[in-house]
């Protein structure tokens, strides 16, 4: 890498068909996930040298605007302009569910769709690697938080609206996210443009 | 007859025009100076510094209400939850200015009223072709931003939003 260029451009991807508006990193694996204006999340995965699309999730009804892996990177979240946020699943080749793969590629399918709870466009979505909490931004001013409940299976999660907060500012909420290190501590960003900090405390019945 | 581009002819050469409505007449309520104003339907219709009612169709010399493209029965204003809702009708189905038209509304509102209301800008369901690609665009916010860093656009925009002489 020259002296002069920090960065040199080893591969474009236009599977999108729309404007991309998210890309975030799997936490271990070497897989990028894309969200868009398409409607869809894409997958993307490196292969000799290039990376190529290797999953496409359809299901969203509107724009994908964020994305967010769990700490094991088996589920991605994704949130749209649809005011829902969906929960997809990985399955590997040769999984126990009996989930078809194409050749050596994992299946992603939804297992879970949050909706009713948001009244506008939700901007972004943050899963916390210590909690396993969902925090959703919303169009609406308002914050909320997911949590997997009791009844929820492996196959089939389900979570319930442990958080709302209906005015955390006084315009679109467009960012959130957990600190790494400090369990139930947020931050959030919004057209207003303010930064807020929150400390969220997992209710004592789920 | 041509259009603003001097060549391409107008798309709808003989558009209908309706008579615009009369001043609204100032209730006791209003004059009442010690009363705090809310934002109702007709305000939004009205000309609050040139609201929509007066925006100017990008190919006639007319206004979009002349035109029948917005009325004041498609403008929904709820101001205690800060939400607008405009309805715009475009006179054709095929209308190629529609999006050009849906967005001079959304600006139009967005430098007419407080921040803290969501608007949202669609078309009447069933009068346009490209009906759910228009609304979706008008929706969204990081579209319609970029759009107006598009210098000839928002200049056609502000030629649509400026005042008739």
């Amino acid at each position: 890498v020259d002296e002069e260029e920090e960065y040199e451009c080893v591969s474009v991807l236009n599977s999108h068909t729309q404007d991309v508006k998210h890309v975030v990193w799997h936490p271990n694996q070497e897989l990028l996930a894309s969200a868009s204006y398409d409607d869809t999340v894409k997958l993307y995965r490196e292969e000799e040298d290039d990376w190529v699309c290797c999953a496409t999730l359809e299901g969203h009804e509107s724009t994908v605007w964020s994305l967010a892996f769990d700490r094991s990177g088996e589920r991605l979240a994704s949130c749209s302009d649809d005011k829902t946020v969906r929960i997809w699943q990985q399955y590997k080749p040769g999984n126990e569910e009996g989930v078809a793969c194409s050749g050596t590629d994992p299946t992603w399918k939804c297992v879970c769709n949050l909706s009713g709870y948001h009244t506008r466009t939700i901007y972004d979505v943050a899963w916390c690697h210590l909690t396993g909490a969902l925090a959703t931004a919303c169009g609406d001013d308002a914050i909320r938080v997911f949590e997997e409940s009791a009844s929820s299976t492996p196959q089939q999660p389900t979570f319930s609206l442990t958080a709302h907060v209906p005015r955390a500012h006084s315009q679109d909420v467009n960012c959130v996210a957990w600190n790494p290190k400090e369990p139930g501590l947020l931050a959030s960003c919004s057209d207003d443009g303010e930064i807020a900090f929150w400390k969220y405390q997992r209710p004592e019945v789920c | 007859m041509v259009g603003p581009a001097g060549g391409a002819p107008l798309e709808n050469a003989n558009p209908l025009i309706y008579r615009r409505s009369g001043e609204r007449p100032v209730t006791a309520r209003e004059e009442d100076d010690e009363l705090p104003d809310s934002i109702d339907d007709r305000e939004i219709f009205d000309n609050l510094t040139h609201l929509i009612r007066s925006i100017n169709d990008p190919e006639h010399p007319l206004t979009l209400e002349e035109l029948n493209v917005v009325e004041q029965v498609r403008v929904k204003v709820n101001d205690a939850e800060s939400t607008v809702a405009v309805e715009f009708t475009p006179t054709i189905p095929h209308c190629s200015m529609a999006t050009l038209i849906g967005l001079s509304i959304k600006v139009k509102l967005i430098r007419s009223l407080p921040e803290r209301f969501k608007m949202d800008v669609h078309i009447t369901p069933g009068t346009h072709a490209s009906e759910h690609a228009v609304n979706k665009q008008l929706a969204d916010k990081e579209r319609v931003a970029a759009a107006l860093e598009n210098s000839h656009l928002l200049e056609v925009v502000n030629q649509c939003l400026s005042a008739r002489s």
